[in-house]
């Protein structure tokens, strides 16, 4: 059966260890050197930053995250043996494990890390598709040739470099389609290495809960949970054109699914389909100017974001969270795209408006959709705003102050509520 | 209630009457239309709670009364029964229904109680005048296409009219913009209008009422407060709310300082930009003016498409000018003239542009440019 050692990478006959050097790292799977689907996720990736930029955190419980009301966006392996989990809001998180180190999460440090990452997944194969900063399918197919090795050991190799060079560490999963190399990076982590093959497939699936399927979230588990599916198994007992009938689109999917098939392509280049940026207050507030500041911060970020991307949006969104968590969003169409803070600050600014006075907010976002290219963005000016091309032209300035000295270099007075 | 009414003069008041109906509203009433038989006339009164309509209209009335049925669907019916049948519609209150006999076509519709349909408060007018359904017609055909569709700024979603100073006088203007064109017309202004309020006439009125101004002879009383404006005519009268905001101050909008001076027959623009444009993207739709020396070129390029070019003789003497247009703003405009060469002023490729007919300051156009 086909094997090689995760460590040194050379392959192996029988036995548990490498007979090289010693490590019982070992990935052996019939169909080990005929996969080529790739799903690779860091480990705690945030929190892994963090540990290796200080030392000192190695030993201990650390969560990244948002300040106490915000939510976990990392918790490390330590603080997770505890229960803590991602998405976990932050008092519950200190309530399971009082002594965690909580670290407020540096963006951009992250952002440098995934990009190191992307350029070494990038000698791999053109074939990348980023998930987030921290995950990403990848296309060995037809490769082998090439780095005279086969994919498997080439992923092997990505994460032995992540670790060795980047100090992250992450785990694979290899299959036959991005449904299964997806459930598979799951199978064995940290520092995981997990293969299902062909052979294997339905056995695999059969008494796995359809919560696995990305995509699948609690709403539509309990829709699938009223129906009686709870296993693949289930699913596979329902005919094509019942699961249709009630599940609309995504019934078409769930057959294939539940069949182990998926022929979604890995695409290097999905089209973004909008920008947002959100944030969960210290405390609640319905202060009018501290919700006008933080609606201009976000405005702000949504827009850096666009032109950094050289992208715009014709569509704004508002996103508010009461204190009672019930959710509220409004969106509105501009004449034309547009990437400037400006723009997306006044419309933001106008839905917030008609929302009304409506007590106090615990989370406030923004985002554009229907994105297209900068180029059609902002051409044309407003007759009853004269201003406008002023303030436009304030920002573009303020944007290359800030390119050239940091982003701290000039704000808006708004900025600072 | 029983009277019988020839099909054209009922379609007529009746069609009238659902075009003002909500389509989609929850008060089932507000999709009825009252009718109302006395004496020798039958009155028809429609409401969307916005604006108010009544069509009186001779008819054999039998016996008086009153009862409400849905505009939308009487209409359906008259407009499918053949020309020139007389019509006899019977109420029957004891059982809900309206019956609808035509010929050998017997229809029952179920009815509302006239008590339940909403009848515009009336009001007080500040001003009462007359006017002329021509020139009526002039002020609000020129203007409407510039209305606003955009919510945020509702007070731009209607025809501004009020009493201004015009280059000949007092007149009775009409304004309209969206924020990337506007117009602005101008009429003599009437007797009785010198002391109107200005209001901002809501676009759905501006619709209605053109059904009021076909006929050329016809005299519109025109009554005006500040918030309700009243169009009637013998037979129809029309009534609205006014759009409750501020219309901004539009003077500051239309460039004084304009004078590089372009003239073009205006039908030969308005179909060479058009010819043009088939080509522009869905998005963007710019058109590029180049200008010089009584050369305009009009071209568009959308990399995904095609380009497009076209040279149109012109006469124009300053230096030379490029500047870009959405394409569909200015196809609207250009269709503005009817008789006059397009007389265009631009100042840069950043400034709005205005556009008049010939010499005729009583029709002002502005357009704002778009970068290219």
């Amino acid at each position: 059966m086909p094997a090689f050692c995760r460590d040194c990478l050379v392959p192996l006959e029988t036995g548990p260890r490498c007979p090289r050097c010693r490590s019982f790292r070992v990935a052996r799977h019939p169909e080990l050197f005929d996969l080529s689907i790739a799903h690779m996720d860091c480990d705690a990736f945030y929190a892994s930053v963090e540990k290796r930029d200080n030392p000192e955190l190695a030993d201990k419980p650390v969560i990244v995250g948002g300040g106490r009301r915000g939510v976990v966006s990392t918790a490390c392996y330590i603080a997770r043996i505890r229960g803590v989990h991602s998405a976990m809001p932050m008092f519950r998180a200190l309530k399971l494990c009082p002594d965690a180190v909580v670290v407020k999460p540096r963006m951009n440090v992250y952002a440098e890390v995934s990009r190191a990452i992307r350029s070494m997944m990038d000698e791999l194969t053109p074939a990348v598709e980023p998930l987030s900063l921290d995950e990403a399918f990848m296309d060995l197919t037809g490769t082998a040739r090439l780095h005279g090795a086969p994919p498997a050991v080439m992923l092997a190799r990505l994460v032995r470099r992540m670790r060795d060079e980047l100090g992250v560490t992450g785990s694979i999963g290899l299959s036959h389609n991005k449904f299964l190399a997806k459930i598979a990076s799951d199978l064995d982590k940290p520092n995981g290495f997990s293969v299902i093959g062909q052979e294997e497939t339905l056995d695999f699936l059969a008494e796995k809960p359809v919560s696995m399927i990305w995509g699948v979230g609690a709403s539509g588990q309990a829709a699938l949970d009223r129906t009686g599916i709870r296993t693949f198994s289930d699913l596979r007992r329902w005919e094509e054109r019942d699961l249709i009938a009630r599940f609309g689109s995504m019934g078409h999917r769930l057959w294939h699914l539940a069949r182990g098939q998926d022929i979604r392509r890995v695409s290097a280049n999905t089209p973004v389909k909008s920008i947002s940026n959100e944030t969960t207050f210290h405390e609640d507030t319905g202060d009018a100017e501290i919700l006008d500041g933080h609606l201009w911060r976000m405005a702000e970020k949504v827009a850096d974001r666009a032109k950094a991307k050289r992208r715009a949006g014709r569509v704004v969104t508002l996103k508010l969270k009461r204190a009672d968590h019930s959710l509220i969003t409004r969106r509105h169409a501009l004449r034309e795209p547009t990437q400037m803070a400006d723009t997306i600050y006044a419309t933001a600014r106008h839905l917030f408006d008609q929302v009304g006075q409506n007590g106090r907010y615990r989370l406030l976002g923004v985002g554009i959709s229907e994105i297209s290219d900068a180029a059609d963005a902002d051409v044309s000016g407003d007759l009853l705003d004269p201003q406008a091309a002023q303030r436009r032209a304030a920002e573009r300035a303020a944007d290359s102050i800030r390119a050239r000295f940091g982003t701290g270099a000039i704000l808006k007075g708004r900025a600072m509520r | 209630m029983k009277f019988s009414i020839e099909r054209g003069t009922l379609l007529k008041a009746v069609s009238q009457a659902q075009s003002v109906v909500e389509r989609r509203n929850t008060i089932p009433i507000l999709a009825n239309v009252l009718i109302e038989a006395e004496g020798d006339q039958v009155q028809f009164r429609a409401t969307d709670l916005d604006i108010e309509v009544v069509d009186k209209t001779p008819a054999q009335v039998e016996r008086a009364g009153a009862t409400t049925v849905s505009a939308t669907m009487l209409h359906e019916i008259v407009r499918k029964l053949p020309d020139g049948a007389l019509v006899t519609l019977v109420d029957d209150s004891a059982a809900g229904r309206l019956s609808v006999e035509a010929g050998r076509s017997h229809f029952s519709l179920a009815t509302l109680p006239k008590e339940d349909f909403p009848v515009m408060a009336s009001s007080e007018y500040h001003s009462n005048f007359s006017a002329k359904a021509p020139e009526l017609r002039r002020l609000f055909d020129k203007s409407k296409f510039a209305i606003s569709n955009e919510e945020t700024r509702y007070y731009l979603n209607g025809v501004y009219m009020h009493v201004a100073d015009g280059e000949e006088g007092r007149a009775l203007r009409c304004v309209a913009t969206d924020g990337h064109r506007l117009a602005r017309i101008d009429a003599a202004l009437p007797a009785g209008a010198e002391d109107m309020p200005g209001v901002i006439v809501p676009r759905k009125t501006v619709g209605e009422l053109r059904k009021l101004l076909e006929d050329d002879e016809m005299d519109i009383a025109v009554s005006v407060s500040e918030t309700k404006i009243r169009f009637a005519t013998p037979d129809i009268t029309l009534t609205s709310k006014v759009i409750d905001g501020t219309f901004p101050d539009y003077t500051r909008v239309i460039p004084q300082g304009n004078t590089r001076k372009m003239e073009v027959d205006a039908s030969d623009f308005a179909r060479a930009v058009d010819r043009v444009a088939t080509v522009s993207s869905e998005r963007s739709r710019a058109v590029k003016l180049q200008i010089d020396d009584d050369r305009l070129v009009l071209s568009v390029n959308a990399p995904d498409s095609g380009a497009a070019e076209e040279e149109l003789a012109v006469a124009y003497s300053d230096e030379r000018l490029e500047i870009g247009f959405n394409a569909k703003y200015l196809l609207e405009i250009a269709s503005q003239v009817d008789r006059e060469n397009a007389v265009f002023l631009f100042n840069s490729a950043g400034d709005p542009t205005l556009m008049r007919e010939g010499n005729d300051t009583s029709a002002v156009y502005v357009v704002m440019p778009m970068r290219v």
